[in-house]
């Protein structure tokens, strides 16, 4: 191997070290590690550059040092498609957990939960409440007084459309009733929970 | 389209000499007194040679400018997706390394071609991923990659997706080809992908699913920090298999999204490229036809003042 192309090596070897894994935890950054080790004495040539993983660009992991309770937790609420708060300072947001409503205040422990249809409320500031219809989801609640929202889909109440909704469940309604096996049963059940927790959040406005 | 697009490959390597080539031969034939007309005919070869070019320009350029117009909505459309990628990294981990005993490897490329290298990288990187790891696997989305691996590991291929960009993709696209890749139960899946960068600059990456099952041992190995959280659903198994399936969806929409992004983008760049070889080549040709048209006229003056100079000369 000429000089020049040890040079060359050796500058690709630097640039590949240089990936940043920012978004990783301890234990992911061992892992990304040998599988990057594994990648080098795999390559098929010396100029292929390490791949990025999913943690590359992911935001900063969850910091386990907590310095007592922030007046105002930080809020992600995320859907494929949008993401309607992102790194927001709230006072507090009501989540529709499949086991019951709860609360999440700042410092509020360590929490996952599955999301069933209804109503995730935004408490941003005391006036500004904002809220939102969620078919389902995932709420996890870190140390760090940080809440991440995940939903299939996220509408504000007020655009529901009563007429709509009333005809959707009609329309479940007798899909249920004609269903002929138990999957077709329960696909025409979701529905109607669903119509039927849109119906309770227009009415509870 | 394509075929054109061929021939325009072809003329490319097609030096102007090569091109000169045939001109010359016709001089030589006109010499020994074969038809009338042989000195045209160069210069018809050479004016139908241009017009391919200049189609296969127009060509080009729009195409170039159709990636450039849907790149813009492709663009907001990709960045609004990444986020949602982001709790499930930071509540499960990242595990590329994770052992396993079989790998389901997911390359995502294009339908279609004239892209640049996108789908080489892909394919390549997923080539990496076999060596490195026994047991591998592969389900497709694409024509591109699928016409690459099936050359190379005809057998490893187990399911092929294709079509998925014809219509706008919709989270709910999305998770029905996810779902039929957590179908395959495999303990580790990785998905390969192009993630957007820029329109001249795409970063290929590997976004990795563990199952359920994966994601449990983790939790108890401390691996990933899921049980200093509290659960409130269902009990552990089931919500990381809920959890793990959402996952799926959300990472397969954001990949597919990426790479259909940068494909654009590369797209917009390739052809900006042909375009410019194609204007170059352009140029190259009407230089020749114009001096192979004026060397016809010089020659054919010099006949007609010679002629006419011997008559002279014999009066």
């Amino acid at each position: 191997m000429s000089r020049a192309m040890m040079r060359l090596a050796r500058r690709v070897v630097g640039k590949n070290a240089s990936v940043p894994v920012r978004g990783a935890s301890t234990q992911s950054r061992a892992s990304i590690e040998t599988f990057m080790k594994n990648f080098e004495q795999h390559k098929t040539s010396p100029t292929m550059e390490h791949p990025a993983t999913s943690s590359t660009f992911a935001s900063t992991p969850v910091t386990e040092d907590v310095k007592g309770t922030p007046e105002k937790m930080k809020l992600n609420f995320y859907l494929p498609h949008d993401a309607p708060f992102d790194k927001t300072e709230v006072d507090m947001v009501l989540v529709p957990a499949t086991t019951g409503d709860f609360g999440v205040l700042p410092g509020h422990v360590p929490t996952v939960s599955q999301l069933r249809p209804g109503v995730v409320s935004v408490h941003v500031s005391d006036k500004d409440v904002q809220r939102y219809f969620v078919s389902g989801g995932f709420c996890f609640v870190h140390a760090d007084s940080t809440t991440d929202i995940c939903a299939v889909e996220a509408v504000p109440v007020e655009q529901l459309d009563p007429e709509a909704v009333k005809k959707g469940l009609a329309e479940h309604q007798a899909k249920f009733a004609n269903a002929k096996d138990d999957v077709e049963k329960a696909h025409a059940q979701i529905g109607i929970d669903c119509c039927n927790a849109m119906v309770s959040a227009i009415e509870g406005k | 389209m394509r075929a054109a697009m061929k021939d325009g490959a072809r003329g490319a390597s097609m030096t102007p000499r090569g091109i000169a080539a045939p001109v010359l031969g016709g001089w030589s034939a006109a010499s020994e007194g074969v038809p009338a007309n042989v000195r045209t005919i160069s210069l018809q070869a050479v004016k139908i040679r241009m017009r391919s070019v200049g189609n296969i320009q127009k060509i080009t350029k729009a195409m170039k400018m159709v990636a450039a117009s849907r790149l813009k909505g492709a663009q907001t459309k990709c960045e609004k997706s990444r986020a949602m990628v982001n709790p499930f990294v930071r509540l499960l981990g990242d595990t590329p390394g994770a052992e396993t005993e079989q790998t389901l490897v997911v390359p995502v490329s294009s339908d279609k071609g004239l892209c640049g290298g996108i789908n080489t990288a892909v394919v390549k990187y997923s080539q990496v991923l076999n060596a490195m790891t026994p047991g591998v696997t592969y389900n497709v989305i694409g024509d591109k990659a699928r016409a690459q691996l099936t050359r190379m590991m005809p057998q490893q291929i187990n399911n092929v997706i294709v079509d998925t960009t014809k219509q706008p993709l919709t989270f709910a696209t999305a998770s029905a080809i996810a779902d039929q890749v957590v179908a395959r139960n495999a303990p580790k899946t990785h998905i390969v992908y192009n993630r957007f960068a820029s329109a001249i600059s795409f970063k290929p990456s590997v976004a990795t699913l563990m199952s359920n099952e994966e994601l449990e041992k983790a939790a108890e190995e401390g691996v990933n920090e899921f049980d200093s959280y509290e659960i409130e659903g269902p009990d552990r198994s089931e919500f990381l298999l809920d959890l793990s399936e959402f996952k799926a969806g959300v990472m397969m929409y954001n990949a597919m999204l990426e790479n259909n992004t940068s494909e654009l983008g590369s797209r917009m760049q390739s052809m900006e490229n042909s375009s410019k070889n194609a204007s170059e080549m352009l140029a190259k040709l009407t230089l020749l036809y114009n001096r192979t048209r004026q060397a016809a006229i010089t020659t054919e003056l010099i006949e007609i003042i010679s002629g006419a100079s011997s008559l002279e000369s014999k009066e």
